[in-house]
């Protein structure tokens, strides 16, 4: 029997107090993620339980119980509340998926702090982008990461400290710079958690759009809530689990199911932090037997590129359940993982701004392979006109996703950016910028995004960023930016662009652009195909038509071209 | 085969590499987190163009670019 139990039962009498009544929380009370993760399991008594296995790219293990952690985050905390960090400072964390990242992320919500996590492989100018809208005050990082802050520490008044966790002893540190070696540490057993409570601000995460700069989404410490039962009844996650997810907590599904959802259940959780091999991840399963993966389909789609005959030279008998966020899995992925494994990934549906999974495929539930599920308990989902922004009476019809506000994970505004906030809700919904229907079943099934945004391998990617970059390469004249279908990633980022005066089209002028906006922006912006063309398709008022590059790489229709200069 | 292993070493370093990390011509590139899936075009497009060939797709694989000695394997299948 799965944790959700019937889900026609769990929507009957469904109230967030499930949770709340399980995590012993009552309205008013002190509510600090740090401590429901740490501190609070140890209590249970799972002091000795493993928490965290940590495996790193050359096979070292690091193994942490719930005491461990409870240690290591009271440690973090104590170093960040000396240097002078104070409550609500933004605190970024800037690292590959070491312990640092997931003890650091706990410890700074332990000083009642705002943790801001950014992917380690943001080039300098993503990075100046995220840490200048939050004004970060402090940021923890790798040795290997620094080079990419010095570079922009300058144009970072507000930014007071950056910590470098394996700092080289033998090197002097740069302007700002402190060393903090967990390890070495005296460890903090007894410490004063910052009193925060159910609207205390905790997470930062930074998410593209169409056009202007990423948004920085605030969560509070009340998220807890969503995100400890959605990991309970979707992930199904139980106390004898070894569990695997395999985002990265630079991004949203790393730390509301990578460590939050986890850790406040109480389960034995494992990271490996390597670059993606099928070998090498199947090989992780058989080693720890984990019970439950939830990866992305673009993993997924790597695997069965990788081919069914690797599979077969492993144990992964283990695994019980399986899901999977990011982007829309494929019907073909989840019937291939049935057959693989014996077992189907089911398909979760949420975003950066819900903080938790809105809909999704539950276990014990009829899965129709492709489709998105069912609404969680507690939810109100549906689709509505793009127009009118009311709901359809029909099912089958194809609108905009939209959910009724109000559930704990919910975002609380975009840092700084108040207009943006306002126009996500249209009628008294929250439009997450997805299109899909509804079958006469109930069932959601997802037919795109209604911007122009590029999911990559289930990270989004701003145009208007890489068209930025693009134009401040010394040869590019004008620069339009479209996703492109792919196998693995669904999308990639593809490229038009035309060239200055005394500038030729070239494969080396091609890879030339393409690392410029690697390095300034990230891997993931990086366009993997760059098409020079003469000129880009405009509106006579000189606007860039988007719409038609993006119809030519998808074999669509182009639509109305009455605005076209040209025609 | 030693100048070539150069050339992609120096390369990986230069395009890859932020630090002083030690690249050698066995040091795992792709699962050793040095470049990632998406870097793995920009490598594939450099080996391209400097040995002027074309490497299906199918072959530009994770494990047939882990490391610099595998990428020159790879590349000396292609050159004519």
């Amino acid at each position: 029997m799965s944790n959700i139990g019937s889900y026609e039962e769990r929507i009957k009498n469904f109230d967030w107090n499930i949770a709340e009544k399980e995590l012993d929380y009552k309205p008013g009370n002190i509510l600090n993620i740090g401590w429901y993760c740490s501190d609070r399991i140890c209590q249970m008594g799972k002091a000795d339980k493993p928490g965290l296995i940590w495996e790193g790219s050359t096979g070292i293990t690091k193994k942490y119980t719930y005491n461990d952690i409870r240690l290591a985050t009271n440690t973090i905390g104590q170093f960040l509340r000396d240097l002078g960090v104070r409550p609500e400072d933004r605190v970024c964390l800037f690292m590959d998926k070491i312990p640092e990242l997931y003890l650091g992320f706990l410890g700074v919500l332990k000083i009642g702090a705002i943790v801001q996590p950014l992917f380690s492989a943001f080039g300098d100018e993503s990075l100046f982008i995220r840490l200048d809208n939050a004004e970060t005050t402090a940021i923890i990082t790798q040795r290997k990461h620094a080079p990419k802050i010095r570079k922009i520490l300058d144009k970072m008044p507000y930014l007071k400290h950056i910590i470098i966790v394996d700092a080289d002893p033998l090197k002097p540190l740069g302007e700002r710079e402190v060393a903090f070696d967990l390890e070495a540490a005296p460890k903090v057993d007894q410490f004063e958690i910052h009193p925060t409570t159910a609207e205390s601000p905790s997470v930062l995460h930074y998410t593209s759009g169409t056009t202007g700069q990423p948004k920085g989404v605030k969560h509070v410490h009340y998220s807890l809530i969503s995100q400890y039962l959605t990991s309970k009844w979707v992930l199904d996650l139980r106390d004898s689990d070894v569990y695997w997810c395999t985002a990265d907590p630079g991004w949203v599904t790393g730390t509301s199911y990578g460590i939050i959802g986890s850790f406040s259940n109480g389960v034995t959780q494992c990271v490996l932090d390597a670059g993606f091999s099928a070998e090498n991840w199947y090989r992780f399963i058989e080693k720890y037997k984990i019970t439950m993966w939830y990866s992305a389909p673009t993993a997924i789609r790597s695997l069965m590129k990788a081919g069914e005959e690797v599979v077969k030279k492993f144990d992964l008998s283990s695994l019980r359940h399986l899901a999977s966020v990011g982007e829309p899995l494929n019907s073909e992925a989840v019937i291939w993982s049935e057959r693989v494994f014996g077992k189907p990934f089911l398909d979760t549906y949420w975003q950066t701004e819900t903080g938790s999974i809105m809909i999704s495929n539950y276990p014990g539930m009829k899965i129709k392979p492709g489709s998105m599920g069912k609404p969680f308990p507690g939810i109100t989902a549906t689709v509505i006109h793009p127009e009118t922004y009311e709901p359809f009476n029909e099912t089958g019809k194809i609108g905009l996703i939209a959910l009724k506000p109000g559930w704990p994970s919910m975002m609380r505004m975009y840092w700084r950016n108040e207009e943006t906030y306002k126009k996500k809700f249209q009628n008294g919904w929250y439009l997450p910028g997805d299109r899909s229907s509804i079958d006469n079943e109930g069932y959601f099934w997802f037919v795109g995004r209604d911007d122009d945004v590029i999911n990559t391998g289930g990270h989004l990617v701003s145009p208007f960023e890489v068209e930025s970059a693009l134009l401040e390469h010394p040869a590019v004249a004008e620069s339009a930016v479209v996703a492109k279908p792919d196998f693995v990633n669904m999308e990639v980022v593809k490229a038009f662009v035309t060239l200055k005066p005394g500038f030729v089209a070239s494969k080396d002028l091609d890879l030339d652009i393409m690392n410029f906006v690697r390095k300034k922006l990230s891997p993931l912006a990086m366009p993997q195909e760059i098409e020079f063309i003469d000129t880009l398709p405009k509106t006579r008022s000189g606007k860039i038509m988007r719409r038609i590059l993006h119809a030519k790489e998808w074999g669509e229709e182009i639509g109305d071209t009455s605005t076209l200069e040209n025609d | 085969m030693d100048e070539m292993k150069e050339v992609i070493k120096n390369y990986v370093i230069r395009e890859y590499v932020e630090d002083d990390t030690d690249v050698t011509y066995d040091t795992p590139l792709i699962s050793g987190g040095i470049v990632d899936s998406f870097s793995m075009v920009s490598l594939k497009r450099f080996l391209e163009n400097k040995y002027q060939i074309a490497i299906p797709d199918d072959k530009a694989t994770p494990e047939a670019f882990d490391s610099v000695n595998k990428i020159c394997l790879l590349v000396n299948e292609y050159i004519k």
